[in-house]
């Protein structure tokens, strides 16, 4: 089983259409991934998916970065 | 037309006999059908089974696949038939003449796709499953925005709904604009990609659809007395229309002058034509008078004909009541016994092979048509292609709601 961080970046990766490698814990989805507002409301929809979960909308809003994603994941996951 | 001379200097298709203009016009002149069975969802329970859809089309070449998967099929095939229009064009976009180009590209139905898959996920997972580009990558002015964010194109950015006369009707736009000094060039036209399980239902209900499922090459007859509706047909055309001094100033490929622009309402029926045309023959004359022509000097006409009952019929009146003792010597033929109908990409995709026909001076013919209709005896071009003199054509297109197009091109000598 991938850890939390792996299948958070494999998603990144998969919804913004970019390498898995230039994925960086640390890049932001918009400055560094290319992403547009659309794209990052379409991302935490699909990380919802993969962590059968429910994000908040004014959660989601916050998750900007893809180490914010990792967070709130391994925050809120039993 | 009044005001500045449009010509047309790009082309752009995706067509269920080819995947570019080249290959289409290939098979269109070698008479080749493209219905085939529907293949990617269950029509067992459907009295049409198949379609004339677009085969083997990959968006990869003309965007990401991040940015197809958000687009509806339509969207993808009107890029794609834009962004080769654009390309064979070779118009530079500066940023100082970027606001003086544009885009009008329409379509009948639009993002019928998007909308059932979304409904779907309403129905079965809820309201916030809806993809966020569910809206943006469905709804019908779609592909102008995204060319015009591809190309910056910062002039009129439109997209005409006329059901199946949009093609023609956002081509038409598009000259008028030009002409009337409100854009230097246009890219124009139409798409379609509405054999859904939602989108042949719906035009089966209606009984506009053949049912010819042991011969789907055969279905589409227009003006035989054995044909029984119209095929669904998927694709999209696109042309670059350019004001003719500018065009001809940076040494632009011509293939043709744009003329005439006619239109009509029927004022009849929801989905039919009067019997003796007179919506049609109203079209094709405000169409004649706008490019001043003598009918005697109209050589093809691009037919509505899309194998219907009272259609081809009401064409047919319409042309003779047009031309009068010319309707004996002009070539009218459908290319919809090939491709089928394509809805609100048909009159983009005719308004091309009516240019491609003044290129090349041949006329494409009409297959299937084995026995014509009583009253129907024109020169349909039946079977096979006819080389001919063709300095000027008309390409009509009529749609429900009974909204009337017609365009004609022009040679220029």
């Amino acid at each position: 089983m991938s850890s939390i961080e792996e299948r958070v970046k494999k998603i990144v990766a998969e919804q913004l259409g970019v390498k898995e490698e230039e994925v960086q814990t640390e890049a932001s989805f918009v400055e560094d991934l290319g992403a547009d507002s659309l794209d990052t409301v379409e991302l935490v929809m699909a990380l919802e998916e993969e962590f059968e979960t429910e994000i908040p909308d004014e959660e989601a809003e916050k998750i900007t970065t893809v180490k914010l994603a990792i967070d709130y994941i391994n925050d809120n996951l039993a | 037309m009044k005001g500045r001379r449009v010509v047309v200097t790009g082309l752009g298709m995706v067509s269920p006999v080819g995947l570019t203009v080249a290959q289409t016009w290939e098979n269109i002149l070698a008479g080749k059908s493209g219905a085939a069975p529907i293949g990617n969802f269950d029509v067992s329970a459907y009295s049409t089974q198949f379609s004339a859809s677009v085969k083997n089309f990959d968006a990869e070449p003309y965007m990401p696949a991040k940015d197809a998967r958000k687009m509806d099929v339509f969207v993808q095939y009107g890029m794609a038939a834009g962004i080769q229009a654009f390309e064979d064009a070779g118009l530079e976009v500066t940023d100082a003449n970027a606001p003086r180009v544009g885009c009008a590209i329409g379509s009948g139905i639009g993002g019928i796709g998007q909308i059932e898959k979304n409904t779907e996920v309403v129905r079965t997972a809820g309201p916030r499953k809806i993809s966020p580009f569910f809206v943006p990558g469905s709804i019908i002015n779609m592909i102008a925005g995204n060319l015009s964010v591809k190309y910056n194109l910062q002039g009129p950015n439109l997209a005409m709904v006329t059901a199946c006369t949009s093609g023609t009707h956002n081509i038409g736009l598009g000259a008028r604009l030009i002409a009337a000094g409100d854009a230097d060039a246009m890219l124009v036209g139409g798409a379609e990609m509405a054999t859904t399980p939602v989108g042949l239902g719906g035009f089966a209900a209606a009984r506009a659809l053949s049912t010819r499922n042991d011969n789907p090459a055969a279905a589409s007859r227009p003006w035989d007395r054995d044909r029984d509706g119209f095929v669904l047909g998927d694709g999209a055309g696109v042309m670059m229309l350019e004001e003719y001094e500018a065009a001809k100033a940076r040494g632009a490929n011509i293939y043709a002058e744009i003329t005439g622009f006619g239109m009509s309402g029927d004022a009849y029926h929801m989905t039919s034509p009067p019997e003796d045309g007179r919506g049609a023959a109203a079209s094709m004359r405000n169409a004649i008078n706008d490019a001043q022509l003598d009918v005697s000097e109209l050589h093809y006409i691009n037919a509505h004909g899309t194998s219907t009952n009272a259609g081809d019929v009401a064409e047919t009146r319409a042309v003779k009541s047009v031309m009068g003792s010319a309707a004996e010597g002009v070539a009218v033929s459908s290319t919809k016994s090939m491709i089928g109908h394509l809805l609100g990409a048909a009159g983009a995709v005719e308004a091309i092979f009516s240019v491609l026909a003044i290129r090349d001076q041949v006329a494409p013919p009409t297959i299937n048509l084995d026995n014509p209709e009583e009253g129907c005896d024109l020169n349909y071009v039946p079977h096979t292609a006819q080389q001919r003199e063709i300095r000027n054509v008309l390409s009509n297109s009529f749609g429900f709601g009974g909204t009337n197009g017609s365009l004609i091109f022009r040679r220029l000598d």
